[in-house]
């Protein structure tokens, strides 16, 4: 029979497991935070050496904005008509259906246009930045291109994070112009809103630098946040397969909670009356 | 009676004299983690020589290709490329280095999203400012010398291993490196393609008075072209010399693994109880 003091050192010893779980687990979190803000300064220090080579960006930008082009188009008019909708079943009901144009934008304009663009940008474009560098590492490209003396950072880092910091914000402007389209479509089309007093209403309370110029600026953070991710998980993916395969999923869940969590932040700091 | 006399000529050269070392490492250590991989290991690469490193899987050979390359620090020891210590050189010099080195990768590691001609094309267009059409000429220059001009419109997803490869070598050469550094150039190859990157190897090491390092374990084809071969295990060169003299070596594990035996001092078991009472246990 064990003695008490020996019961109660048994007894403590889970505890300290979960304990021990718990700080290897923060302590590898924050190590993995530093690498990443490391992997960050050495990319910006290696963009002014993408300036002078501006093509290898424009490419990017065709693969990550271009080609993201169709599932924003078809989104934002899904989102526009479901919200012209669902505004227009509310407003009528205080015989407001006229504000229709400006709630439509507004929701757009400040929330729903940066945030389903970077949702949707992390999914379709965030997921291929990681996959190919994962790959290209794995393939041993990265460490070919290392032995030929040219920096993967700059040469292959540094022109995807720029194209996804500029698509970005062009593609949430995309978005925001189609969803207030189809807002329009489902409003003033379908369900007899004044064309007049929605543009004008419309025109009338959106405010450029308050509304537009603050949904850009999230649209350029959620830019740099998601293609930063997706650089990094894919330069830091174990190189095989199911390292890669797990550096795109967590490209994907990690750039979207930290959307959606920068979203509030950014809203506080720039309509909040805290 | 060739190789004979490439033996002659390389056991002088390696005795004294005519070339020097391009590359040279000096008890190198190196380690993953708490792993030892390298355990003071000194090799020495002959200019103008075609030396093999030859040893099991895990032995730390790829390692060493890293160690030259500077993709890898040694733990302790110093490795020399044409005189520079690689493991001080700062990245630009590092890299500058880099410009005069060749490396050809096991899976060929071409870009896959550039055809046969940009990725010969690649270092050229990175390192040098010639104007496209001299970059043309000379792309065609080192996809001709490895047989695969009529190639250079395919990607790299159309091309079979041997092809890849060859033109992952016409890349490695297209900055006329001084060294040029082989890692498992011969697994998984069919005999044709075994028997052109064999021919390749000693063609252009000879033709374009390079330096050739080849890992591999692969006994035959290494014996059939190279000048010297140093075999590893345990993180330690158990045994060098010219192919020839390795043949008679007196050396049981080198013997083993030369003659490719599934029983000596590397035991075909893994270390296990007794059979019998193993058995009679259950």
């Amino acid at each position: 029979m064990p003695a008490r003091g020996d019961a109660g050192r048994d007894a403590s010893v889970p505890s300290l497991a979960w304990l021990r779980r718990l700080g290897r687990r923060v302590l590898a979190f924050c190590s993995r935070l530093g690498r990443a803000n490391l992997f960050i300064l050495r990319v910006l220090a290696g963009m002014p050496s993408v300036i002078p080579r501006f093509h290898l960006v424009m490419a990017q930008i065709y693969h990550v904005g271009v080609l993201s082009l169709a599932i924003i188009v078809f989104s934002a008019l899904n989102v526009g008509m479901v919200l012209g909708l669902q505004m227009y079943n509310t407003l009528v009901n205080f015989d407001a259906e006229s504000a229709l144009g400006p709630v439509v934008a507004l929701s757009l304009v400040r929330e729903l246009g940066p945030v389903v663009a970077a949702l949707l940008f992390a999914g379709r474009a965030g997921s291929a930045l990681t996959a190919e560098i994962g790959l290209m590492k794995a393939t041993e490209q990265l460490s070919s291109m290392e032995m030929m003396a040219v920096d993967p950072v700059r040469r292959i880092v540094a022109p995807r994070l720029l194209a996804g910091v500029l698509a970005m914000p062009l593609l949430a402007i995309i978005f925001c112009a189609v969803g207030i389209g189809g807002g329009y479509f489902v409003g003033v089309g379908l369900l007899g809103v004044d064309e007049g007093a929605f543009w004008s209403q419309m025109q009338d309370q959106v405010d450029w630098s308050e509304d537009v110029v603050n949904g850009i600026i999230k649209s350029v953070v959620f830019g740099v946040v998601v293609t930063w991710i997706a650089v990094f998980e894919g330069y830091e993916s174990e190189p095989t397969a199911e390292g890669v395969s797990r550096a795109t999923t967590r490209s994907v869940v990690y750039a979207s909670l930290a959307v959606l969590f920068l979203d509030f932040v950014l809203t506080a700091l720039m309509f909040g009356a805290f | 009676m060739r190789e004979g006399k490439r033996d002659a000529d390389n056991e002088a050269a390696l005795t004294g004299g005519r070339h020097g070392n391009l590359v040279e490492l000096h008890g190198v250590t190196f380690g993953y983690g708490m792993r030892c991989v390298l355990d003071g290991v000194t090799l020495r690469f002959r200019r103008g020589c075609v030396t093999a490193i030859m040893g099991p899987s895990g032995t730390g050979k790829t390692t060493l290709l890293r160690l030259i390359g500077g993709q890898l620090k040694a733990d302790r020891g110093q490795v020399l490329v044409a005189g520079q210590d690689v493991g001080r050189l700062d990245r630009e010099a590092l890299y500058e280095l880099r410009k005069r080195m060749g490396v050809l990768f096991q899976s060929g590691a071409l870009f896959t999203g550039l055809d046969v001609f940009d990725n010969v094309a690649f270092p050229l267009r990175e390192h040098t400012r010639l104007p496209e059409s001299m970059i043309r000429d000379l792309v065609l220059m080192k996809l001709q010398a490895v047989g695969l001009r009529g190639a250079r419109h395919l990607m790299p997803g159309e091309l079979s291993g041997g092809m890849a490869r060859r033109v992952a070598l016409a890349r490695a050469i297209a900055l006329d490196p001084m060294v040029i550094m082989y890692d498992e150039p011969f697994t998984g190859q069919d005999p044709i393609t075994l028997g052109v990157i064999m021919k390749l190897i000693r063609l252009l090491n000879d033709s374009l008075g390079l330096t050739s390092i080849i890992v591999s374990h692969d006994v035959q084809e290494v014996a059939a072209i190279s000048d010297y071969v140093y075999l590893l295990s345990g993180g330690r060169v158990v045994a060098e010399g010219t192919p020839r003299a390795l043949r008679e070596t007196a050396s049981p594990w080198a013997r083993q693994f030369l003659g490719g035996l599934p029983d000596g001092p590397v035991p075909f078991h893994y270390p296990a109880p007794d059979y019998a009472a193993d058995l009679l246990a259950g």
